[in-house]
């Protein structure tokens, strides 16, 4: 059963919208074509959550204008709290939908670096996004979502590295939604040239205590020939955003992607983190940490995908469940035939810190080839009693026992975040999160 | 002075009694080894003290200077001034050696009298070096992928940080080769004087060559049946069990498992 459907846009809205933009016109045709596709098109299938009856659709208002911001002491503290101040060179920050702070240092813009928002990208890098937007990693009509966000994109950010450009300091950007009718169709598109290598961190923040409206964001990487990109995201949305995120690469031969996901949303949301080892010898590395609480229905999809030959994917989930929190983590291993020499590696494990919460970890191993190695490890349970009594033997009370257990488990992520600011909120939201 | 007194303790894992009816009492300024053959309850009786949860105290009494020790919580027990070294510690992913043991030194602190991070630092470097430890040691998570000499030299550093009234040390010597034992005993040792306890509880009389204990006590189906001073390890060392167990007339012998 699907609901049906009033779009709360129309194709003119959406082709006033881009021209009012100053977009080229394959984009615009792009957008009319996506929008044209969507009520044929199904929701996606989120293994073990039914979202049939979800609101990915309605919002109160497509775009919404907010102030740039002069300086960065302008900022609210959460977003200040974030940024090395003075160290940062390269910082991208978007205001609900409003590119609002950009800097990018002139030693990466001489390499020929582009760091930029997605809609001057657009604008002016038109070729290059082109060749990448919704061509590598997503489809347009893959479903209803990704139609939609395709019509619909209203933010994010372009980083194009390069052949043979190594960015040593990590590109920062923050999502600041201080609206509470802000929706969020953000595009966020890596492309990594050969040899290439770069560190990109976001984070998504609402100060706002609710919201109201959509969040429905895609990410794709595109890695070339040994080309590496780490990306790092932290996502704290409000409550009452229906929150689908896809964040998805496509790599090439020896090409490397390492994810550290810290899914902290208080919407319900469903997540989809899929890599493609496309090339031989590629290697996949997802780390994935969750804290869900209250009523939130949150399903977690990790796919790592084999293609190429001798491909390595390892995928780690770590969730923290708390209050009457719905969750379901599907982890799949997938080895195409022909991918000889794959490696598929998962670990899921859920901690359940109240009875009413639910936690459900999914490992599935799809195995097409027999030279192969693969494995799953996966956990439901309770912060373990031997280990509370081993930490309150040394005097350390139970609550905070618990806490450092808590912490621990959720620090494969936190550690491997390579900006100290966006480390430390990571810390404090789930501390606020368990509490 | 203060006082471990443990009265007539029974104890059962699952619904089954292990020990049945200990007396033992440890004052400062002692060492104590209890030694006996697997499966008699001398680990139960570390755990006991401690408040594992899985070992119901089914009657008897544990009292430290006075105060009921059954009574407390596990934290309590340790606030208290007791500490158990223990058979297999508990690996913690994610948390550090260092920020586990600066929690635990704080915890018995107040609140805004946190030790200083200089003077942790100072204090685990002076303790880690003596135990003759890796520095990585102290980033490294808690006891997660240690070997089992590293963990047990780490109980000993925790040991040596914490510095408790009465240690139980279960088992420490177990799994180690001679130079590892020769340094966990030098730890031991070193806390050895006027305001500590111990109560080592062992298989071999070789930890006994390094620490010399003040009194000895042999354990046999879930009591203590002989006492006696440092004497009384070397015979053991040299004639085993079965002498006692002929004098005191104890036939079956005991084939538990270790609990």
């Amino acid at each position: 059963m699907t609901v049906e459907l009033n779009l709360p846009v129309t194709v003119q809205d959406v082709r006033s919208f881009s021209e009012a933009n100053g977009e080229p016109a394959w984009f615009t045709e792009l957008r009319a074509a996506a929008l044209d596709k969507v009520t044929g098109l199904d929701l996606p299938k989120p293994d073990r959550t039914n979202i049939t009856k979800w609101d990915f659709v309605n919002f109160p208002t497509h775009t919404v204008h907010s102030e740039a911001f002069s300086s960065l002491d302008a900022l609210p503290e959460e977003a200040k709290g974030l940024i090395d101040l003075e160290a940062q060179e390269n910082l991208y920050i978007q205001r609900n939908n409003t590119p609002a702070y950009l800097k990018i240092s002139q030693e990466l813009t001489d390499q020929g670096v582009i760091f930029t928002d997605i809609l001057t990208a657009v604008r002016e890098h038109g070729e290059l996004v082109q060749k990448y937007f919704m061509t590598e990693a997503v489809k347009v009509d893959e479903h209803k979502l990704t139609a939609l966000h395709t019509a619909l994109v209203n933010g994010g950010v372009f980083v194009y590295v390069p052949k043979n450009v190594v960015i040593e300091q990590p590109l920062q950007v923050i999502f600041l939604n201080d609206h509470a009718e802000a929706s969020l169709y953000n595009h966020v598109l890596v492309v990594a040239e050969a040899n290439a290598a770069v560190t990109y961190v976001e984070t998504y923040i609402s100060t706002v205590e609710e919201a109201k409206g959509q969040a429905n964001i895609i990410a794709e990487v595109v890695v070339q020939d040994n080309a590496q990109v780490t990306y790092g995201a932290v996502d704290v949305l409000a409550k009452g955003y229906t929150t689908y995120v896809n964040r998805r690469a496509r790599l090439a031969r020896d090409g490397k992607v390492d994810w550290a996901l810290g899914l902290m949303n208080d919407s319900d949301t469903i997540s989809e983190n899929i890599t493609h080892l496309v090339g031989d010898g590629s290697h996949a590395d997802t780390k994935t940490v969750v804290v869900g609480r209250g009523d939130q229905k949150l399903n977690f999809t990790t796919e790592v995908r084999h293609w190429g030959k001798n491909s390595i994917g390892h995928i780690l989930k770590h969730g923290v469940m708390k209050d009457a929190a719905q969750s379901i983590f599907n982890g799949i291993g997938y080895i195409e035939h022909g991918a000889t020499k794959a490696d598929a590696q998962q670990e899921s494990r859920v901690l359940m810190l109240s009875e009413k919460a639910r936690g459900d970890a999914n490992p599935i191993l799809l195995i097409d080839e027999d030279d192969v190695t693969a494995g799953h490890a996966a956990s439901v349970g309770r912060v373990d009693p031997l280990q509370l009594y081993y930490l309150m033997s040394r005097g350390i009370s139970k609550t905070e026992a618990e806490r450092l257990v808590i912490h621990g488990f959720l620090a494969p992520v936190v550690t491997q975040l390579p900006i100290e600011g966006v480390q430390k909120q990571l810390t404090e939201v789930i501390e606020r999160k368990v509490r | 002075m203060s006082t471990l007194v443990i009265k007539d303790l029974h104890v059962e894992i699952d619904g089954k009694e292990i020990l049945k009816g200990v007396n033992l009492t440890i004052n400062t300024n002692e060492i104590h080894a209890i030694m006996g053959p697997n499966g008699t309850g001398k680990s139960t009786l570390a755990s006991a003290i401690m408040g594992h949860p899985k070992y119901e105290v089914t009657s008897g009494t544990v009292e430290l200077d006075g105060e009921d020790v059954l009574e407390m919580e596990v934290d309590e027990r340790a606030q208290a001034g007791l500490f158990l070294a223990m058979q297999y510690p508990s690996e913690i992913a994610g948390v550090t050696n260092a920020d586990f043991l600066r929690s635990a030194i704080n915890a018995r602190r107040e609140e805004g009298d946190e030790i200083s991070l200089m003077k942790f630092i100072r204090e685990l470097d002076k303790n880690m070096e003596f135990l003759e430890m890796d520095e990585d040691m102290a980033q490294r998570y808690l006891n997660e992928g240690f070997s089992g000499g590293e963990k047990k030299r780490n109980e000993i550093l925790q040991l040596m940080m914490i510095k408790p009234t009465f240690a139980i040390l279960d088992e420490i010597d177990s799994g180690l080769d001679i130079d590892a034992l020769k340094v966990v005993s030098k730890g031991i040792n070193a806390m050895r004087g006027e305001g500590f306890g111990c109560l080592m509880i062992t298989h071999y009389q070789r930890l006994l060559n390094y620490i010399t204990p003040d009194h000895v006590h042999v354990m046999m189906q879930g009591r203590i049946v002989k006492s006696g001073g440092a004497e009384l390890a070397q015979r053991l060392e040299a004639e085993g069990y079965d002498w006692i167990k002929k004098e005191l007339g104890i036939e079956e012998e005991t084939e538990e498992q270790e609990a």
